[in-house]
């Protein structure tokens, strides 16, 4: 049986919580959160994590060697052309 | 209707420019001037006809387009440099050999994400890591599993999280949360994508996410602690 959504713990609520917040819906407005301190903190915190995880993340540059192996992996396989140099492909 | 306040993004978007409440750092300008990995142009339509074709050069003018993204995401994925590279390297000897196949169904970089993606699992698998993660007792934490947040609220994230505890936070998640993790919040996959990509309920997916969220979280607010320690 399902809890009821006014009077719930705060385990309940935090059992919930996966699905509610992977539900797509406003998990701020359950009414647990309106009267439990610790569980706003909660999924305050949970909201903060999700936010930087895409904000600071930044797009990290490969060493400059990993062309040289790819492209000599190439040959290997089958048997490319001349290699390029480093740089050498890139678009002006 | 009231929504979600998590974010979301289509997969292959590159991260929204950072706002205020977050430190950012600068991300690393691309080599190719205005080109931007995720987003397909003109210019790109044709160096792919002509990889497809067989054109060793413009097959390498691909990866100087999509490398950074690629490394980046295997870098995520499996938090260790060394084996980043190697999958970066099998990521585009696999897109050597398929590039062929590619019919435009999607966007390419769409398309070779998804291709670096299942490079990573399948080498995942081969070491015989779980990519999903047993379930860890949802006991108050302290010794590395999720805790439920019952105590005082005394140690609440700020808003604003320092780039390297998260980074250093996101390494070490077990795998199974740090996969889900990574292809959630940061790579913006759905949790259907998610559960085929893993093999797992949708279900499985949420709360794998909820639980790697969770570990963080009592990273991050440790994290303070341990520097003014140091």
């Amino acid at each position: 049986m399902k809890p009821d959504p006014n009077n719930m713990t705060c385990q309940q609520f935090q059992d919930q919580l996966p699905e509610l917040i992977g539900s797509g819906e406003d998990a701020a407005s359950h009414p647990h959160l309106q009267t439990c301190p610790l569980c706003r903190a909660l999924l305050s915190d949970l909201e903060i994590i999700a936010a930087a995880a895409r904000q600071l993340f930044p797009i990290v540059e490969p060493p400059d060697d990993l062309w040289e192996h790819i492209e000599s992996a190439l040959k290997e396989e089958d048997g490319s052309p001349e290699p390029l140099q480093e740089g050498s492909a890139e678009i002006q | 209707m009231p929504t979600s306040r998590f974010p979301t993004r289509l997969p292959g978007q590159p991260a929204p420019a950072p706002s205020g409440g977050v430190k950012p750092e600068p991300h690393v300008a691309p080599t190719v001037p205005g080109a931007s990995p995720a987003t397909p142009n003109a210019g790109e339509a044709e160096i792919l006809a002509h990889a497809q074709a067989g054109d060793h050069h413009a097959f390498a003018q691909l990866y100087f387009l999509h490398k950074r993204r690629i490394y980046s995401l295997c870098l995520r994925m499996v938090g260790n440099v060394a084996e980043a590279e190697d999958l970066t390297q099998e990521a585009f000897l696999q897109l050597h050999r398929k590039i062929a196949t590619f019919r435009g169904d999607s966007a390419f970089s769409t398309w070779l994400h998804r291709l670096a993606i299942n490079v990573v699992l399948m080498h995942l698998r081969k070491k015989g890591l779980p990519l999903v993660s047993l379930d860890e007792a949802m006991e108050p934490a302290s010794e590395g599993g999720p805790g439920r947040s019952f105590g005082a609220p005394d140690l609440t994230l700020s808003g604003s999280i320092d780039r390297l505890a998260l980074e250093r936070a996101v390494a070490d998640l077990p795998a199974g949360y740090r996969l889900t993790f990574v292809l959630h919040d940061i790579e913006g996959y759905e949790h259907n994508e998610i559960a085929s990509m893993l093999e797992c309920s949708i279900g499985n997916s949420k709360s794998q996410l909820h639980k790697a969220r969770l570990k963080l979280r009592d990273a991050l607010r440790a994290f303070p602690r341990q520097e003014a320690r140091q």
